[in-house]
């Protein structure tokens, strides 16, 4: 397979994520993707010690960290100051897991993207606070452990839908992308990057030691995320315009859940009304991207 | 040119005189004046920057923090409440040493709601590694905020210039306003020692263990040291310039003086008659005016008190389960000296009660007359008897 990227890393060996990261997987991409005109912004998160301790860094490009619930604000007066000094080459990224986007930064990434801030927010997600041990976000989908959510409290609410929240703000660009579709992913960073205004990326980024998987299995969980449509792969252009861009083939949830410690405590009957929270949500984006559904469920 | 303006437009002018690049803020009053008359400047293009109208005070700040680390001038306002939703980010501008420049209006806190003066929302911040300075009248609050620039850029600290609600700044007064280019030889464009550059890339705030993070803490305080110098040799640029210069202590009367009134902010302009009235009638007091709290002019303070009776600290702010702020650090300052004034700390003011010469009088007088302070904090003009809780 040839990716359409530079071969140049931006990204150094030697980083310290847990092995099979996802995080650090698609970091790697997304630099290759967008080159050395780049700024990162990292909040709070896995990456704020993953970027390494003072004074290395794993990029090759500037990294500004910040607090945590920071991301869209300190990206929009880096922009504003780049703006101001008329370089208009470099892109802003903001790089932050799913605790300082869905939770505690959403306030700062919902006004910086009201404001049509010209910069690109993405979001790395891997469904919990893994920094700081495995705690419950507002990403941490239905029927997982965590450690705040234990034994038979295993979260019982549905998983934020964040795009579609992004999308509400009819941003130019919101898109879904996964560390197991690489030449997808790397497609949206380019196309991001074309793009003046807020950008957003929600991308799958899975964790083996959140999610008690072997690390060998990160690009194969992520894989099947896309495939059973627990994290369908898709790009909205100005709010509106809804385009799919990997149709599934059937794969139940099932599957998906039983590779993974976290979920390990779920019986067939919560397996079903998952499978079922699952269809639902796949059926109402076919209907936002005008795709006509047989009735057995599989697309006409 | 002198031109009656409000207070909070003292502040605005300076900030237009000063060429910022980034303005960020968010509403609060009675702060709102000062961004509203730059949100003006910037779009009539009388002021070449960029406005972001933030969804809070804390990315107020935030954006400021990520605009000055590219190495631009940078400027926002605030009170309150606002300020202490922005402490962590307090902390993160200085520890970045980062040289934005702040205008605080003095406000009191909630609950109750109440949006009248009082220092308690700056002092609580006095640990976050910010410069702060306290105004006394509009000329002040302009030629401090523009002295805040050269001083920020040259200790690299974030400098809070800190002006009182309503009594400074909703009020009108006469106000030598520089000319641009008067302004300008004063205060270069900001230079960066660093700043995010893609051509030389490095990581800015990270993780810091125990081996770097003292040293890092350390170099902050050096910084805070060497600031009052800093000032006092930008003061002297300043007089050449413009012929006003205010010091980080002012002492008034005190070479003589038994007793001396210690104020900040708006009542030492009103001591300043009780001063004159009270040497009238041959009364040896005199008057202290703290405008440096952070870094904390010890020097200064001990050169002019220690020779002293009493002290008589007027402090418009409180420390719960402590007392007045003013009065803590004082005595903290003047303990170890052999000969040292008793320290009689007086609470007054708060919520924006009227701090008016009669109780700065009666201050004068409870000292005179009192061997001994009564109390940590003796409260002046509380309603008696309390109300029924």
């Amino acid at each position: 397979m040839e990716l359409n990227v530079l071969d140049r890393d931006y990204m150094c060996s030697g980083h310290v994520g847990c092995p099979g990261c996802g995080a650090a997987i698609a970091m790697r991409f997304l630099l290759k993707a967008l080159g050395e005109k780049t700024m990162m912004v990292i909040p709070a998160c896995c990456w704020s010690i993953i970027a390494g301790p003072y004074p290395q860094s794993t990029l090759k490009v500037p990294v500004l960290h910040t607090a945590f619930e920071t991301g869209g604000a300190v990206a929009s007066g880096l922009r504003a100051a780049l703006d101001t000094k008329g370089d208009t080459e470099t892109t802003v990224v903001t790089w932050a897991g799913d605790g300082g986007t869905f939770d505690i930064g959403f306030q700062a990434l919902s006004g910086a993207v009201e404001r049509n801030e010209d910069f690109i927010y993405v979001c790395y997600d891997n469904e919990a606070y893994m920094n700081t041990g495995v705690q419950r976000s507002s990403s941490t989908p239905y029927g997982a452990w965590t450690t705040t959510t234990p034994g038979q409290e295993w979260k019982r609410l549905r998983k934020k839908n964040i795009v579609e929240a992004l999308v509400a703000h009819r941003i130019p660009y919101a898109a879904t992308a996964s560390i197991a579709f690489p030449e997808d992913l790397v497609r949206k960073v380019q196309k991001a990057k074309s793009i003046k205004g807020s950008r957003f990326l929600h991308i799958y980024a899975s964790c083996p030691t959140g999610w008690r998987i072997p690390s060998e299995m990160s690009i194969k969980i992520a894989r099947m995320a896309v495939q059973t449509n627990i994290f369908p792969l898709y790009e909205v252009e100005n709010g509106v315009r809804y385009t799919i861009n990997y149709m599934p083939k059937g794969y139940l949830v099932r599957e998906y859940f039983k590779l993974q410690g976290r979920f390990k405590h779920l019986t067939d009957d919560d397996l079903e009304q998952i499978q079922e929270m699952v269809n639902e949500d796949w059926e109402l984006l076919l209907r936002k991207a005008g795709v006509a559904m047989s009735a057995a469920g599989t697309v006409a | 040119m002198k031109k009656v303006v409000e207070g909070s437009h003292a502040v605005s002018e300076a900030v237009r005189l000063a060429r910022v690049d980034v303005i960020s803020a968010y509403p609060i009053t009675p702060q709102t004046h000062i961004v509203e008359l730059l949100s003006e400047y910037c779009s009539d293009g009388t002021l070449n920057a960029r406005f972001l109208r933030v969804e809070s005070e804390h990315s107020a700040m935030a954006a400021l923090i990520g605009a000055a680390s590219a190495g631009v001038r940078t400027f926002t306002a605030t009170s309150s409440q606002g300020l202490a939703l922005m402490h962590e980010l307090l902390h993160w501008a200085a520890g970045a040493r980062l040289p934005i420049v702040m205008a605080e209006v003095n406000r009191a806190l909630a609950p109750g709601w109440n949006i009248w003066t009082e220092q308690t929302d700056s002092l609580a911040q006095r640990d976050t590694g910010w410069i702060q300075l306290y105004c006394e009248d509009a000329q002040e609050a302009l030629d401090t905020t523009l002295q805040a620039f050269r001083l920020a850029e040259t200790v690299h600290l974030p400098v809070m210039v800190v002006l009182d609600a309503f009594f400074l700044s909703h009020t009108y007064e006469p106000v030598d306003i520089p000319e641009p280019e008067e302004a300008d030889r004063f205060l270069p464009p900001f230079q960066p020692a660093f700043c995010l550059d893609t051509e030389n890339p490095a990581a800015f705030n990270q993780l810091a263990p125990p081996n770097a993070y003292m040293e890092m803490r350390r170099s902050m305080q050096d910084a805070m040291e060497s600031a009052l110098d800093v000032l006092d040799a930008i003061e002297d640029d300043y007089e050449r310039l413009f012929g006003r210069r205010y010091g980080a202590v002012e002492a008034v009367h005190c070479d003589d003086a038994d007793i001396i009134l210690v104020t900040s902010g708006t009542i030492t302009s009103t001591s300043r008659l009780v001063l004159r009235q009270l040497r009238e009638k041959g009364e040896k007091v005199g008057l202290v005016k703290m405008k440096a709290f952070r870094p904390f002019p010890f020097e200064a303070l001990r050169i002019h008190t220690a020779h002293a009776k009493k002290l008589a600290v007027i402090d418009r702010n409180f420390s719960f389960g402590a007392g007045g702020i003013f009065a803590q650090e004082i005595r903290s300052a003047l303990c170890n000296l052999a000969r040292r004034p008793l320290v009689f700390g007086y609470v007054a003011g708060l919520g924006g009660r009227d701090v008016t010469t009669d109780v700065i009088e009666d201050i004068y007088w409870r000292t005179k007359t009192s061997a001994h302070p009564e109390a940590e904090s003796i409260w002046i003009g509380l309603h008696q008897p309390a109300p029924a809780a």
